[in-house]
Formats: C-alpha cells, sequence, structure tokens
C-alpha cells in the first residue's frame, strides 16, 4: 500500500495520530522520504519544549518520564514520549520495553508515546530521533520528552536535540558519578536524584552539587545558567511538581536569551549536521562508483597496500577527475 | 545501510486479566533475535489499550498472549478495533492456552493464527515472514 506524504502532512498538522505514527516510520525508514516529510513540516515546528532524559539504566527513567507525563496533562500541556533503545547489532533486533512503565499514558489523546531503536547509531538515539522529535513538535504536542539509552557516558547526542536536558542518577552510585563527569555530567540542565526514597540520596545530591561547583563546564558559562540537583522519588510520585517548575524555569531562560545566542546557533548546527550528512553521503557514492575502488579494495585486502594509502589513491583520483570535468555535477 | 533497513516490527501484548507473561516474554525475545523490532507493554492491558499502541508504534504485526480463557471475548474485539481504527493490514497471531475447539471461531474473527503450548518459536517466526504485509 502506497500513502501520500502530503495528505498524511495535512492530517498531521491537525494531530491525527494515525498520519503521526505514520510519518514517523516513514520517516524511521528512508532519509529521502524523511527529507520530503521535514520540507513540509518545518513550518509547523519549533514550538514544543524538547526535553532529554538520560542517565544510567536502572535510575528510573521510564518511571519518570511518566510520572512528568502526567504532571504536564494535569498542567494542561499535550506530551510527546520518544523511547529510545538499543538495536542488537549481532541480530539487528530490538526489544523496547519502556511502555511498561508507561501504560496509564496509553489511551490519553493527549500524549503519543513512541519506541526507537537505534539501528546501529551511536550516542544513544537513533539516526532519525531528531526527526521524530519534528514530526511530534509540528503534531501540536506543546512538551516533547526523549528517553536516550541508558548508556551512561558518551550519550551526548540528545544535546542537539533537545533544549532542557535531565540527568538522572540514583542513590548508591557512589563514586560512579566521579566516573560520569566526563560525559553527561557536563550536559545536564536539571540534575534528578531519582529514589529518593532510598538512603543516601542526600549524599548524591551532595556529591552532585560538590561536582557542578568544581567543574567550570563550557557549557554553564555560555549560558550563565546553573544547574539545579532535584529529589525525586518517581515511584511514590514525590518530587515530581517541583522538577516540572525547574524544568520550565530553564525554559523560560533559554527563551529570555538573546536569539542570537541561543536558537539561532541550534538552528546552524542543523544546517551544519544535514550538510556534513549530505556531503559524506556525495562523497562516497561519487568515490564508489571510481572504476579504481574495486581493484584497491583487493589491494587492501592482500596487504599490498594499508587503508589509509587506499583513500589517498582515491582521494586524488577523485579530485583530479574533477578538475578535469567541472560540470560533473549538473 | 543497515540504519536505512526496514525492519517488521511486532506488538506483543497480554489482553486481559492473568500475571503470567513467561511465554510473551520467550517470543518478544526469539522474535527480536530473529530480527524483529519488538515492543513488549507489559500485563493487564485492555483492546483499547492494545490497539492504541498497534496505532502509535505502526506495527506490522500484533502477537496477544492469552492463558486466562477470556480469548473469545478479548481477541475478536482487538482484531475488530484494529479495523475500526484502520488498521486492517496488521498481522494478528494469538497464542497461550486455547482450546483446539475454539480455533476456527478465532480465525474468522480474523485471527491469523494460533500457537498453542510447545509451538517451536520457529514456526512463529517463520509465519510471520512470510505472513507479514509491509506498508509502502
Amino acid at each position: 500500500m502506497r500513502y501520500n506524504v502530503e495528505e498524511l502532512v495535512q492530517k498531521l498538522i491537525q494531530g491525527d495520530k494515525f498520519a503521526t505514527a505514520r510519518l514517523i516510520s516513514l520517516a524511521e525508514n528512508d532519509p529521502t522520504t524523511a527529507q520530503k516529510i521535514i520540507s513540509l513540516i518545518y513550518p509547523y515546528t519549533g514550538r514544543a519544549h524538547v526535553i532529554g532524559v538520560t542517565g544510567p539504566p536502572g535510575s528510573g527513567k521510564s518511571t519518570l518520564v511518566y510520572r512528568l507525563a502526567k504532571e504536564w496533562r494535569k498542567r494542561g500541556k499535550t506530551v510527546g514520549i520518544v523511547a529510545v533503545d538499543p538495536t542488537s547489532p549481532f541480530t539487528g533486533g530490538a526489544l523496547l520495553g519502556d511502555r511498561i512503565r508507561m501504560q496509564e499514558l496509553t489511551c490519553d489523546d493527549g500524549v503519543f508515546i513512541r519506541s526507537m531503536a537505534t539501528r546501529g547509531s551511536l550516542g544513544g538515539l537513533a539516526r532519525a530521533t531528531k526527526d521524530v522529535v519534528r514530526i511530534l513538535d509540528a503534531s501540536g504536542k506543546d512538551v516533547i520528552v526523549v528517553e536516550t539509552v541508558g548508556a551512561g557516558q558518551s550519550e551526548v547526542a540528545i544535546v542537539r536535540i533537545a533544549h532542557t536536558i535531565l540527568v538522572v542518577l540514583c542513590p548508591g552510585l557512589g563514586d560512579e558519578i566521579q566516573v560520569l563527569k566526563a560525559g553527561i555530567m557536563e550536559i545536564g540542565d536539571v540534575f534528578v536524584v531519582n529514589k529518593a526514597d532510598r538512603e543516601g540520596a542526600d549524599e548524591t545530591a551532595m556529591q552532585i552539587e560538590d561536582m557542578l561547583n568544581m567543574a567550570s563546564t563550557i557549557r554553564f558559562n555560555e549560558t550563565g545558567w546553573i544547574p539545579p540537583v532535584v529529589k525525586t522519588s518517581a515511584v511514590y510520585n514525590r518530587g515530581i511538581s517541583e522538577l516540572i517548575d525547574r524544568i520550565e524555569e530553564h525554559w523560560r531562560f533559554l527563551k529570555k536569551m538573546d536569539k542570537d545566542i541561543y536558537f539561532r546557533r541550534r538552528v546552524e548546527q542543523d544546517v551544519i549536521e544535514a550538510l556534513r550528512s549530505k556531503i559524506e553521503q556525495m562523497a562516497l557514492n561519487h568515490v564508489m562508483k571510481n572504476e579504481k575502488y574495486n581493484e584497491l579494495i583487493e589491494k587492501v585486502a592482500n596487504k599490498e597496500i594499508d587503508p589509509y594509502t587506499a583513500a589517498d589513491i582515491i582521494l586524488n583520483g577523485v579530485i583530479r577527475s574533477e578538475e578535469k570535468e567541472p560540470e560533473e555535477n549538473e | 545501510m543497515s540504519s536505512t533497513e526496514r525492519k517488521i516490527k511486532v506488538l506483543i501484548a497480554k489482553p486481559g486479566l492473568n500475571g503470567h507473561d513467561r511465554g510473551a516474554k520467550v517470543v518478544a525475545r526469539a522474535l527480536r533475535d530473529a530480527g524483529m523490532e519488538v515492543i513488549y507493554t507489559g500485563l493487564r492491558q485492555t483492546p483499547e489499550q492494545i490497539v492504541e499502541t498497534a496505532i502509535q508504534e505502526d506495527v506490522d504485526v500484533v502477537g496477544l498472549s492469552i492463558l486466562s480463557g477470556a480469548h473469545m471475548t478479548l481477541l475478536p474485539r482487538v482484531v475488530q478495533l484494529l479495523r475500526e481504527k484502520g488498521m486492517d493490514d496488521v498481522l494478528v497471531i494469538a497464542g497461550g492456552i486455547i482450546p483446539t475447539d475454539d480455533i476456527p471461531k478465532l480465525k474468522e474473527a480474523g485471527i491469523a493464527e494460533v500457537f498453542g503450548p510447545g509451538t517451536p518459536l520457529k514456526t512463529i517466526i517463520e509465519f510471520i515472514k512470510k505472513n507479514v504485509r509491509r506498508k509502502g
């Protein structure tokens, strides 16, 4: 069955769930279709507050997202949730279980939840996550929450998608907080000590505050925002309202900032990112068409040359042939 | 490129009021290991919740695990709701404790196949791969 993207986009803008879901699948499955979708919906994006939720596995991210969504609904906001789980690098399959903690939200018309598998992407998100956020944005959701894969250290891809990042930790991590500082500790706009009903929550909160005081990290100095530390117990529904207050405070802070410093720079990053992936794709497509390409691979396989030398030979060849026929593109 | 490969998306759900999901979890893992993207939603789902999830996740397959005896009520209801919501291209299969006498009636109601206890996992995987209707 074929679907008409224009028609689906018309329905999406009116908030239709079926169209939202189908457009997300199309964007996930094919970058070319994704581009078409984004070009149609882009004027309708940019309204939602996008919140990233990251932190080590078992810190309670899914339950926290569920509680936050409930609280936002109470405050009259609509919510989109994107829950990312890892794809197995061996089988290509994935088990997506974040909805287990969010069952009660399923039949609320003001909430749309989508599970995503990383499909080989690194950095805690999938290739299409940003596009999925844009689709939910265009569907009219006020708040969009992106829950990353719970890996801990290197999931910083969320920085390019979310306005406000929650780093969720819990008591008992101990020295691990020190280890985490190089990765996710630098990206948090709001730090959450979840499972605060457990022993050691105050110590954990203090350790985080110490770390934040010590770390003169670039990102904070840039904006002047001092990340607060909030204690919550998602299971017992405690601290959620305060956490949302802090999240909204950060949003107001960002909106008060000079548009040139913040929003314009983000848009520029989007353009650079799009450019980078297109240049890479274009260059690779071009290079792989080169007649010498297979021959060189063969040579590397036979250990006659190394991969770097092969790359140099290919590039030199490409540059020379470009000089000969500069009209190659059109 | 592996990142643009199309995956079979499956929702494994437990309709109704029983708390045993060992079977559902085993099937979910087997399908994952067969390269599918499997969404598991946990216990005690209403047909409405299952169908709502199937819509939001835009799945190709819904697998229903039921051991409570309420299959003649709950399973046809899921199929009916899916059709009402325009999700008529979804493959619906069932597993669990279902008397053989009921199977023809369930098939008539739109359940594509029923897999009882002892079904080799490979049979389920192959059935899905052969019968799934990919969306374009």
